[in-house]
């Protein structure tokens, strides 16, 4: 009888060390995209970059790895331990069956090591290695191949730190592991903004665009729409994973390719900078469906329901794009008839809470029963709670990762899943608690901070830096809106340069490697 | 702008209309652009789409060709229907022109192959 086939084993994930609250929700998208479920320990933490997790199979393994952006490599887990002793008391007691596939004399391999927190020095390295391999009980028949071996195995600490800036003597976790495959972040780099054709104010970092198309389930021949698309980075990222994409925007000289260029060296857009191009630049042309000049504000011009896979969406804050909508404070306005043609019409100021309670209802309207809405909600750290998180009956909240902006600010990534049928004016978003009630976020962005800089006082550059933008301040007759700018300017060179005086303290004393 | 997303757009928008769809086409300048044929997505979409509209739509530009005006049956697993599909779906595109709302005559201008759909502040 053939030996029962184990329906479960134990991998490990390496993560990339960004991002840390996007990691898991990234995993968990992936692997839920290809059928699977992955179950994260309680005592999960986040500070390590490796996490042990039970998967069907090596094949599954590295279809999650060909779509993650957070996970660096993925493993087969030998064993792992607190200590040395342990790591190696369990592999000398593991299943030689386990092993016998990888370990022939046949076959090159290589034994590396990996260390994080703690930066070791080559011979210490060696020593590592060759204790395990000495005390392991493990025996590699084959030749060593450092360049391109059949099977590659690694040895990682992880290094748990107390105090951020020393390491302790010994790791808080060993593992070891058979490396199966890495995870998708070469393609970060193929996607930089520094080498796209239009970016925009506000255009996606590369990594977030993609990590937003993976916790859409963004896959091959769904539609994806972007209301607010400005540049189309989120158009990119999701046709990137095969989907077809459509978007809709306000600013009508964005879409056109006129206007002032935001790439510094550049004074104004060409006309062939428009997202098209921008798709066409990765030969993703062929996935691109329609932009149009709209105001998302109005679903009535969507005819269809259920037209979209995903909702995929950068609203505008009020920080560095403007939230607006068609209209006028005027009563009774009428344009006349000569003038119409070429008009460009008057804005209001669009309510941010009022954005994503209108964003939640069409998703609700036009997603497919299944669909999800992933966006972006700006938040004041301080003020943050979890009702500021607006609902809908027909919306199942699954993600809500934060990204920090700077110590007041952040931006939350929410996901959201549509799981019952939309009907008209029975079902509508409600906001519990609107985290913009009494100021909107921008007043929120650029409030003097109340506590000053948390490290020391100011040197006296800085001193001397407050002082004379200040006094440009009150010589130049600038609006207050500016003036916060420049204060809010201010406090983060104050928090960025009390930051790396702090480093080069604790740099200053010792250099590792040059005494 | 493409046929595919004609399809799905109404005026609603303006004051007072009520059926807004289909939006009237009045075509300039309509291109051919070679689109990568993809069935599945085609067939996949085809239900989600108004037919009758689509075929009404490529008439009025003068690019439906023989494409049968009545959806058939086994649209999923026919090739070649799939394939003129695609064609008037994906790779027809208007260029210069307008939509017009059928009910008060409204014009949405194309421009470089972007609808705009903006309306002025005194409609809304």
């Amino acid at each position: 009888m053939a030996a029962p086939v184990v329906s479960c084993r134990k991998y490990l994930v390496q993560f990339a060390h960004e991002h840390l609250d996007f990691r898991i929700p990234e995993l968990l998208a992936v692997a839920d995209i290809f059928g699977t479920t992955v179950t994260i320990p309680e005592a999960y933490d986040k500070e390590n970059p490796y996490l042990v997790v039970d998967l069907p199979s090596d094949e599954i393994v590295k279809k999650i790895a060909s779509r993650t952006i957070l996970v660096k490599s993925f493993y087969q887990l030998w064993a792992q331990g607190h200590s040395y002793d342990e790591l190696f008391h369990q592999l000398r007691e593991l299943p030689h069956a386990l092993m016998a596939p990888y370990l022939n004399k046949n076959n090159t391999f290589r034994v590396i090591h990996d260390s994080f927190n703690k930066q070791l020095v080559h011979r210490e390295k060696v020593a590592l290695i060759e204790k395990l391999i000495g005390e392991s009980g493990i025996e590699f028949p084959g030749n060593i191949s450092l360049k391109s071996p059949d099977y590659s195995f690694h040895l990682l600490e992880y290094y748990k730190r107390d105090i951020p800036t020393s390491s302790p003597e010994l790791p808080d976790r060993v593992y070891f592991g058979r490396w199966i495959t890495d995870g998708h972040r070469d393609v970060i780099k193929q996607f930089d903004l520094k080498n796209r054709k239009v970016i925009g104010n506000t255009s996606m970092d590369a990594a977030l665009a993609l990590i937003m198309a993976n916790m859409g389930h963004v896959t091959t021949n769904k539609i994806v729409y972007d209301p607010f698309v400005g540049t189309g980075s989120l158009l990119v990222a999701s046709a990137h994973y095969g989907s077809y994409v459509m978007g809709t925007e306000i600013d009508w000289k964005l879409l056109h390719g006129r206007g002032r260029s935001s790439r510094a060296k550049q004074k104004w857009r060409t006309r062939d900078e428009n997202i098209h191009n921008n798709l066409c630049q990765y030969h993703l042309g062929d996935l691109y469906l329609d932009v149009m000049v709209a105001d998302a504000s109005r679903h009535m011009m969507w005819h269809q329901i259920e037209m979209f896979d995903a909702i995929i969406t950068d609203p505008p804050y009020g920080i560095r794009e403007p939230t607006k909508k068609v209209g006028t404070k005027k009563e009774d306005v009428e344009i006349p008839e000569e003038l119409k043609s070429g008009h460009i019409p008057s804005k209001v100021t669009y309510d941010l809470s009022q954005i994503l309670l209108d964003l939640l209802n069409f998703a609700a309207k036009f997603l497919v029963l299944g669909g999800r809405l992933v966006y972006w909600l700006p938040v004041y750290r301080e003020d943050y709670v979890e009702d500021n998180i607006p609902l809908h009956p027909c919306l199942k909240l699954i993600g809500n990762s934060e990204q920090i902006l700077k110590s007041t600010v952040s931006r939350r990534l929410i996901t959201m899943k549509k799981v019952q049928d939309y009907e008209e004016k029975l079902h509508l978003a409600e906001l519990p608690n609107n985290h913009y009630k009494d100021a909107s976020f921008r007043e929120k962005y650029f409030r003097p901070h109340e506590k000053g800089p948390r490290n020391s006082k100011p040197s006296r550059f800085k001193n001397n830096y407050v002082k004379a933008v200040e006094a440009h301040v009150r010589s130049h007759d600038v609006t207050c809106e500016d003036a916060n700018e420049h204060r809010s300017d201010v406090q983060e060179r104050r928090e960025s340069s009390s930051n790396s005086c702090y480093k080069d303290m604790a740099y200053g004393g010792w250099s590792p490697g040059k005494a | 702008m493409k046929l595919i997303t004609h399809n799905m757009l109404s005026s609603n928008i303006i004051k007072g209309v009520k059926n807004g769809y289909p939006l009237g086409i009045q075509a300039t300048d309509v291109q051919v652009n070679e689109v990568d044929f993809n069935p599945d997505f085609v067939a996949r979409i085809i239900p989600k789409l108004q037919w009758p509209i689509l075929c009404q739509a490529a008439e009025s530009i003068g690019h439906l060709g023989d494409l049968p005006k009545e959806l058939i049956s086994d649209f999923e697993s026919n090739e070649e229907f799939l394939k003129k599909a695609h064609h008037i779906l994906m790779e027809i595109e208007v260029k210069e022109g307008n939509l017009v709302c059928p009910e008060t005559g409204r014009k949405f201008p194309i421009s470089n192959g972007i609808l705009n759909m903006l309306l002025n502040e005194d409609e809304v």
